[in-house]
């Protein structure tokens, strides 16, 4: 038993975050929001909304990605990750809308957008888009609980409305990507240059991409260890070539719009700002560098830790939007109380918890039920890659 | 018919009767510790702020087209004919989305409350729907407020600045910031001196998301008939192989694990 110490060390983790995460929704709901967070007039946003929402929204993309690339463009061997990556989707929508909870000053009030319209407001599309794609993911997600209990023609019925719904899932995951990004369109004055820009619409769509394809890769990763099955090598070093060129596309755009705007001065200036741009741009540069090498996509822990690059890289970016870009302006300095923090780390230790029962009682890594025939597929083990 | 405030810096004393007769209106307690305290928030609406020798007032500027009714997903924001920007709290659901759009960071929120309230100005409309002068204008002993129609207040303000030119900065605050606003300021410094933004866009900035969301519909269009047509191009290799009764040859790596 080697791994005894480990396990038992990471579920006393798990007790304690969760604990303290809900020690921490207990000063939430009696003290409020000035009692559970750093916010102020002068920084009405802070982690829950720049972490939790933002980030985890982008952490769902590999979802609506693999999706399309398999379901609409055909590209049949990535057939194997969809589940998993849609799986990570709907759970990552329903703790952003856990998070939505925390942060909203009248939570109960979560459903007004529905029926109060405002056509004009980014947020009302937010709203809508995160309704939408959330029942868009449950129909999604539904047909493995029917599979597990064996329910054969609700599936079958399921099974034909499936292309509309993934496309309507392209399509909203598409708006709501973008939308996170045009929130911050209305602060021209108060976002600092290096990160305000009429793109951010398209940054954000395309950096969700790119860390949705990492996700995946993170998370085939974590689950070939946890369930002790083989790494779909082939499929993974497939997705980190795919990953190069998104991240290219990316920093191509990225460096496209600072020299359009003629604020690429500003990236060497002796600011705090500075680091963080760089910070962000390496973590999101050199996995690209890395992963345009075969040596690289061949081997599983180099693969892995690009996927891990990737995905801090885009935390940054989000962060640098939503948090540090805008505390210049705003003439406060914010730093996250430690029950934001708190039930920051509890929301994704649920997340975790929650993709590891559903991987157990669910049919995740098993391919839909009307492909079952056909030879078993030549898999490299992690094993024998390491 | 737009109504609308002129505040005139170079009249105003630092009394404070805007900030008591502001706070009585809204049922605060005021008093020397409020009263103090030279900004905004849930206990204070308008606050008066002492820059060296010169007084300014902090407001909401009440948009002509607001970017906090822009941005508000349940409509709680609304600008009305009149002029006031009103906030209707039945709707709102502590989204902070205007707090964060506010280019004069003026909305602010009930923090410490069970149920919270954003808290602003709304240029006292139960009184200029009834035919009289907001509350700060009413209680200003030197003028330096006054509330009358935007237009005949632009004319009165560059009247002002015609007549003493060494008395005031050239320019109205107010005239084009973000749009314009109806609130509308005068002073004997530029607006940066008395703690107002100053570069501000002149164009309203619920532009700015407009052109963003103005191609919803065309994604949703476009982009279905497109993954639509992706879908049917990518698939008709299939279709045909199953019309002729043949299963397509498959590599190995394209199939499944059983």
């Amino acid at each position: 038993m080697k791994f005894a110490w480990p396990r038992t060390f990471w579920r006393s983790v798990f007790l304690l975050v969760l604990a303290a995460g809900v020690y921490a929704t207990w000063i939430r709901i009696t003290g409020g929001l000035g009692a559970s967070t750093h916010l102020s007039d002068e920084f009405p946003w802070g982690l829950w909304i720049g972490f939790d929402v933002l980030c985890g929204v982008g952490l769902a993309a590999g979802g609506f990605t693999l999706a399309a690339g398999v379901h609409i463009f055909n590209i049949r061997r990535y057939e194997p990750i969809v589940r998993p990556a849609i799986l990570t989707a709907f759970l990552g929508y329903l703790l952003v809308i856990v998070a939505l909870l925390y942060d909203l000053g009248r939570p109960e009030r979560i459903w007004h957008p529905l029926v109060m319209w405002n056509p004009r407001s980014v947020m009302f599309e937010v709203a809508w888009c995160v309704t939408l794609y959330t029942t868009v993911l449950f129909f999604e997600v539904f047909p493995l609980v029917l599979e597990r209990l064996g329910h054969r023609r609700p599936l079958a019925w399921m099974h034909r409305a499936m292309i509309p719904l993934v496309v309507a899932g392209v399509i909203l995951s598409t708006l709501h990507q973008s939308s996170l990004g045009s929130l911050y369109l209305i602060v021209p004055e108060k976002l600092h240059p290096l990160w305000y820009t009429p793109w951010l619409p398209l940054l954000f769509f395309v950096s969700a991409i790119s860390v949705g394809l990492a996700m995946t890769i993170f998370e085939s990763w974590h689950s070939s260890k946890a369930f002790g099955h083989q790494l779909e090598l082939p499929l993974l070093a497939g997705l980190g070539r795919l990953l190069a060129v998104v991240l290219l596309i990316y920093l191509t755009l990225r460096f496209r719009d600072l020299e359009r705007r003629g604020v690429l001065g500003q990236a060497v200036e002796p600011a705090p700002e500075t680091w963080l741009f760089w910070l962000e741009i390496g973590l999101t540069a050199l996995p690209m560098f890395l992963l345009f090498r075969a040596s690289t996509r061949r081997r599983p822990r180099s693969l892995y830790w690009c996927a891990v690059m990737v995905i801090f890289g885009f935390v940054a970016h989000r962060l640098n939007v939503s948090v540090t870009g805008m505390e210049a302006a705003s003439g406060a300095t914010y730093f996250p109380k430690w029950t934001e923090i708190s039930v920051t780390l509890a929301i994704v230790a649920l997340g975790f918890a929650a993709f590891r029962l559903a991987a157990k009682y669910l049919p995740v890594f098993e391919p839909a039920r009307e492909a079952a025939e056909g030879p078993a597929r030549p898999e490299v083990a992690l094993a024998a890659a390491d | 018919m737009s109504l609308a405030v002129l505040f005139d810096s170079t009249r105003c004393v630092g009394c404070r009767e805007c900030e008591r007769a502001c706070a009585q209106k809204w049922g605060l307690p005021y008093d020397e510790r409020v009263a103090a305290e030279e900004k905004l928030s849930e206990r204070k609406l308008t606050a008066v702020v002492t820059r060296g020798e010169v007084y300014s007032r902090r407001m909401c500027m009440h948009c002509l087209d607001p970017a906090c009714a822009s941005v508000c997903p349940v409509a709680a924001l609304q600008k009305t004919p009149s002029g006031p920007v009103v906030y209707d709290e039945g709707r709102c659901m502590g989204c902070r989305y205007c707090m964060l759009a506010c280019p004069f960071r003026v909305p602010v929120y009930e923090w410490s409350r069970p149920s919270p309230r954003v808290k602003k100005c709304n240029l006292c409309q139960e009184r200029l729907l009834a035919g009289k002068p907001t509350a700060c204008s009413e209680a200003c002993p030197t003028g330096a407020t006054v509330t009358g129609r935007r237009e005949e207040l632009i004319q009165e303000a560059r009247r002002r600045i015609a007549a003493a030119p060494n008395d005031y900065w050239h320019g109205i605050y107010g005239l084009r910031e973000a749009g314009g606003t109806a609130v509308l300021m005068l002073a004997s410094v530029p607006p940066a001196q008395l703690g107002l933004p100053a570069d501000l866009p002149q164009e309203p900035l619920p532009a700015l998301t407009w052109r963003a969301l103005s191609v919803v519909p065309d994604v949703v269009g476009i982009g279905s008939i497109l993954l639509g047509s992706i879908y049917w191009i990518t698939h008709r290799r299939e279709e045909v192989a199953a019309a002729e009764g043949r299963r397509e040859p498959r590599r190995a790596t394209e199939d499944k694990r059983s």
